[in-house]
C-alpha cells in the first residue's frame, strides 16, 4: 500500500511535516501490516501445489506480495493454501493442521478439487471440497489455476483482510480466540463427529432400503 | 511394434505340463497358470527364461465368472515380455500365493490388489490395507461395488447428456455426502483398527547389550511434511538417528483413477493420465495411447511421432531438473537450485502452452497422433532451448553442484541400492541405471520412433546418492541429443491418422502399453470389452513400484540421509497413490 492509499484523508498536514508524519487510522495500519506479510503454510496435496512453487518462483515472484515465507509449521503460518485434492484419508489431517494454526487464519481452496472435488469428484476416496469441513475464505477456479489465477486469489485475499476491522475480528472478541473443528475419523467411511447421530439415524433408515445400493459387503479385513 | 509384443517366443506350456494352458480369448495374449503351479512356473520363468523384473501385476473382475491376476514380466537385457494369469471363481475366499518370494518387487502390488479386489496372497510378508485404511468397507475395484455418488456404468451419464441436464450428486446419496454406511451402523459403538496394525508392522526393536539401556523412537515423518513430496509419509523405528524399521504408509492422495477410468470413455481417460504424474502430462499421455493403439491397430503419422518425442524429451529434461533442484532443497540448500531449475522449467512449459493451450495439464495425445500442430514460431524456440540454453544450463548445474564439497560428503558413498536388488525389486528408472544395470525401455523394447535417434542408455555403477543425482544430469544431455535430432528431421504431415473423433472404436481384448517415462517404466494396462469404456484401467506407475524396498535401502542409515533417498528415487504422489 503506497503512502497516499495508507494516509487518512480529512487531516491536514502541514507541508514541511509531508514526508515525516502520516496521520491514518489504526485498522489501516493493522490490515496493511497484516496483508504484506501473509505467511502461507508448505502444504502442497497435489498437481495445485506445483503451480503454487511456480507462483513462488523466479517469474510470477509472490514475494512482491510478502507472501514468499512458506512455513513447514502451522503453527508460524497465516494461510493454509488447500493445493489439490483432498481425500477421506487426508482430511483428517488437514483439519488437524488447520486446528493447530493460531489466529487470524485464512483458507484458500486452490483448484477445482479442493474447492468441490473437481474432475475426481465421483471417486470413493474424494472429499467433494474442503469446505465441507473448513471455512474458506476465498475460491480459486483452475485446474490446475495458472500462477496468475493464484496470484489474483491471494489478491482477493488481501482486500478482504483490508475490509476488517480490529474491533470486530474474532480473535479479539471475548471466549475462546479459535474455533476449533472436530477431528473426521476415518470408520467404514469418513465419518464428521458433528454428524455422528445423524448418521446413525440414516444407516438405521436405509437398511430397510439396502438394496440397490453395494451389493454384497465383500470380504472385510 | 504390435507383434513384437506376442509372447510365442517361450512356450510355458511345455515348461510345466499340465498346469499351463494358452489364452485364446480373441486378442489376448499370454498364458493361463493354474494357481497351485503359480510359483513353481515364477520361478522358472525367472531362473531359466531370465524374466528377472516383474514389471505389473494386476487384477481384473471379470464380473460374474472370475477374478484374474495378471503378471507382465521382462528381461532386463530387453526383449517382448511375458504375460501370464492366474484365474480363479469370484467368491470369497479368494486366495493365490504369493509371487514375493520370486520377485519381491510384487509386494506392494500385491497389497494393493487385496485392497482394491480382496483377493489374499498367502505368503506374503505384510498384507495390509495399502490405499484405503483398515477397516474400509469393502473392495472397491470389484465390479459389483459401487461408490455413493454411482450414476451408471458408462459415461457419457444419460442423465446429463445429451439434453444436459445436471443434479447435484449429493443428491443421490442418503447422507446428501460422498459416504455410505453399513445398514444399522452406529458411529458411537464402532471400534476401529486406527493405526494399530501399522505400528504393529515395524519391526520390533531389540536392545544391542551395551550397558546402557536404551528405548526405540517411532517417528512419523508425513503426510505433511516439507521433504516428503507430496501427501507421502513414512512410518519409522529410531535407534538414536539410525533407522530400524521403516513402513511406507500412502493413499492421502489416491484419487480412484481406476474406478473413474473404468466409466470413462477411452478418450475421457487422457485428460486423467495428465494427473498422474502431474510434472510429465506429455510421456503419461504416451503410455495411455501406446495402449489403445495397440488394441485398435492405428499408427500415428510420422510428424505426430516426432512431436510425441520432442514433447516426451522436453518433459523428461524439466523432471530431472526440477529434481535436482528439489532434492538440494532437501540436503538443505534451500531454494536457491530449485529456483535455477524452475527458471528453465517455465520456458519448457512455454512450448507445452503453445502446443497444447495449457501449461502442465496437456492433454495432447489423441489415439493416432496427437491433438494440434505446433503454431507458427514455436519450433524455432525449441530449436533455440535444445541447442543453445539447456546444453548451457546443464553446464551450469553440473558447474554449481557437482563438485560442491557439501554435497559431495552427504551424498558420495551412501548407498541406495545395489543393481541386481533394484531389478529383484522392480525397480525401474534413473535409480536402477544408476547402479549399473543400462535397461531403459526406450532401448529394450523400442516404441514410437526410438529406434531412430542415436542416443546413449545412461548408466553410472555405484548405486549411491552421488550417482543417481549425476545420471539426471547425463539423461538430460542423452534428451538433449535426441531433441536435437528429432528438431533437425521433423517432417512435415498430417498430425492424426484419420479423422480425430471424440467416441473412438476400440476392439475388445487386452493391451499393455508402456513407455520409459522420466521416473521409470510407466505402464498402462488396459481390457476393453469392444464398449465405448474401458473394462479395466490400470496403471503401472513407477513411484509407486519404486518404493517397495523403501526399508531395505533406508535400515541401517541416518534418519537425514532417508529424506535424501526418498529424493533421489524421484516419487510424484499423484502417481504413487493414483
Amino acid at each position: 500500500m503506497t503512502q497516499s492509499e495508507l494516509n487518512s484523508p480529512g487531516y491536514e498536514i502541514p507541508e514541511d511535516l509531508q514526508y515525516a508524519v502520516s496521520i491514518t487510522t489504526l485498522d489501516r495500519l493493522y490490515n496493511w501490516g497484516r496483508r504484506s506479510s501473509v505467511w502461507p503454510m508448505m502444504f502442497g496435496l497435489a498437481c495445485c501445489a506445483i503451480e503454487m512453487i511456480a507462483a513462488q518462483a523466479a517469474r510470477y515472484d509472490l514475494a512482491r506480495f510478502g507472501m514468499e515465507v512458506m512455513r513447514p509449521s502451522p503453527r508460524q503460518s497465516d494461510l493454509m493454501l488447500v493445493a489439490g485434492t483432498v481425500t477421506k484419508k487426508m482430511v483428517p489431517n488437514i483439519v488437524r493442521l488447520y486446528n493447530q494454526m493460531p489466529e487470524p487464519k485464512y483458507v484458500v481452496a486452490m483448484g477445482a478439487c479442493a474447492s468441490g472435488g473437481g474432475p475426481f469428484k465421483e471417486g470413493y476416496n474424494v472429499v467433494a471440497g474442503v469446505d465441507k469441513f473448513l471455512p474458506i475464505d476465498v475460491y480459486i477456479p483452475g485446474c490446475p489455476p495458472t500462477p496468475q489465477a493464484l496470484i489474483a486469489g491471494l489478491i482477493k485475499l488481501q482486500q478482504k483482510i483490508d475490509r476488517q476491522s480490529i474491533r470486530r475480528v474474532r480473535w479479539y472478541q471475548k471466549g475462546a480466540d479459535t474455533v476449533e473443528i472436530p477431528v473426521p475419523v476415518l470408520g467404514p467411511d469418513l465419518m464428521d463427529p458433528r454428524r455422528f447421530a445423524e448418521i446413525k439415524r440414516l444407516a438405521a433408515q436405509n437398511s430397510a432400503a439396502q438394496s440397490d445400493a453395494p451389493a454384497e459387503p465383500a470380504g472385510k479385513a | 511394434m504390435a507383434t513384437l509384443d506376442r509372447t510365442d517366443v517361450l512356450d510355458l506350456a511345455a515348461l510345466a505340463p499340465g498346469g499351463v494352458t494358452a489364452d485364446t480369448r480373441p486378442n489376448y495374449e499370454g498364458w493361463i497358470v493354474d494357481k497351485a503351479r503359480l510359483i513353481e512356473v515364477a520361478t522358472a520363468v525367472r531362473d531359466q527364461h531370465g524374466f528377472d523384473l516383474l514389471s505389473s501385476v494386476t487384477g481384473v473382475d471379470y464380473f460374474p465368472e472370475s477374478m484374474e491376476v495378471v503378471y507382465h514380466a521382462y528381461r532386463t537385457i530387453g526383449g517382448p515380455g511375458l504375460v501370464f494369469k492366474v484365474q480363479m471363481p469370484r467368491q470369497d475366499p479368494m486366495e493365490i500365493p504369493s509371487v514375493t518370494r520370486v520377485w519381491p518387487g510384487a509386494e506392494l502390488q500385491e497389497r494393493e490388489i487385496w485392497d482394491l479386489f480382496g483377493i489374499r496372497f498367502t505368503g506374503h510378508p505384510d498384507l495390509r490395507r495399502i490405499l484405503t485404511w483398515e477397516g474400509f468397507e469393502g473392495h472397491p475395484l470389484r465390479k459389483d461395488w459401487r461408490e455413493a455418488f454411482y450414476e451408471d456404468d458408462y459415461k457419457p451419464l444419460k442423465s446429463r447428456w445429451p439434453e444436459g441436464h445436471y443434479v447435484s450428486a449429493e443428491e443421490k446419496s442418503p447422507y446428501k455426502d460422498n459416504l455410505q454406511f453399513p445398514p444399522n451402523f452406529d458411529p458411537e459403538k464402532a471400534v476401529f483398527d486406527g493405526e494399530a496394525s501399522l505400528y504393529g508392522a515395524l519391526a520390533k526393536y531389540t536392545t544391542v547389550d551395551s550397558g546402557i539401556k536404551t528405548d526405540h523412537v517411532v517417528l512419523n515423518l508425513g503426510p505433511q511434511h516439507p521433504s516428503t513430496h507430496g501427501v507421502f509419509r513414512a512410518a519409522v523405528v529410531l535407534d538414536g538417528e539410525t533407522i530400524v524399521s521403516l513402513k511406507p504408509v500412502m493413499g492421502y492422495l489416491h484419487r480412484n483413477h481406476e474406478k473413474i477410468g473404468e466409466r470413462n470413455t477411452f478418450l475421457q481417460n487422457m485428460p486423467y493420465t495428465d494427473r498422474l504424474d502431474y510434472f510429465n502430462s506429455m510421456s503419461n499421455n504416451w503410455g495411455y495411447s501406446l495402449a489403445v493403439e495397440k488394441l485398435m491397430g492405428v499408427q500415428p503419422p510420422e510428424r505426430a511421432e516426432y512431436l510425441r518425442v520432442i514433447m516426451a524429451e522436453l518433459s523428461r529434461i524439466q523432471n530431472h531438473l526440477i529434481l535436482i533442484g528439489m532434492l538440494l532443497n532437501d540436503l538443505g540448500a534451500y531454494f536457491t537450485p530449485a529456483l535455477y531449475a524452475f527458471e528453465e522449467r517455465e520456458l519448457i512449459l512455454d512450448i507445452f502452452e503453445a502446443a497444447s493451450g495449457s501449461r502442465m495439464m496437456c492433454n495432447y495425445h489423441r489415439f493416432g497422433g496427437v491433438a494440434r500442430d505446433l503454431p507458427d514460431g514455436v519450433l524455432e524456440k525449441i530449436r533455440g532451448l535444445v541447442e543453445e540454453r539447456l546444453p548451457r544450463k546443464a553446464d551450469e548445474f553440473e558447474r554449481l553442484l557437482s563438485e560442491n564439497e557439501i554435497l559431495v560428503s552427504r551424498m558420495q558413498g551412501v548407498k541406495v541400492i545395489e543393481g541386481d536388488n533394484a531389478i529383484r525389486y522392480s525397480m525401474t528408472g534413473p535409480v536402477l541405471r544408476a547402479a549399473g544395470v543400462p535397461y531403459d525401455v526406450r532401448r529394450a523394447q523400442p516404441y514410437g520412433i526410438y529406434d531412430r535417434f542415436e542416443f546413449d542408455v545412461a548408466l553410472r555403477q555405484h548405486g549411491d546418492l552421488y550417482d543417481s543425482y549425476l545420471i539426471r544430469l547425463d539423461e538430460i544431455r542423452q534428451s538433449l541429443r535426441i531433441l536435437q535430432q528429432a528438431v533437425k528431421q521433423m517432417p512435415e504431415g498430417p498430425i492424426i491418422a484419420g479423422k480425430p473423433q471424440y467416441q473412438v472404436r476400440v476392439p475388445a481384448g487386452e493391451a499393455y502399453g508402456r513407455i520409459e517415462a522420466p521416473k521409470g517404466e510407466l505402464g498402462y494396462y488396459v481390457v476393453s470389452t469392444g464398449r465405448q469404456n474401458p473394462w479395466r484401467y490400470h496403471v503401472r506407475a513407477p513411484s509407486f513400484i519404486n518404493i517397495t524396498p523403501l526399508e531395505k535401502m533406508c535400515v541401517g542409515q541416518k534418519i537425514a540421509d532417508f529424506v535424501a533417498i526418498l529424493g533421489v528415487i524421484d516419487i510424484v504422489l499423484g502417481e504413487l497413490d493414483r
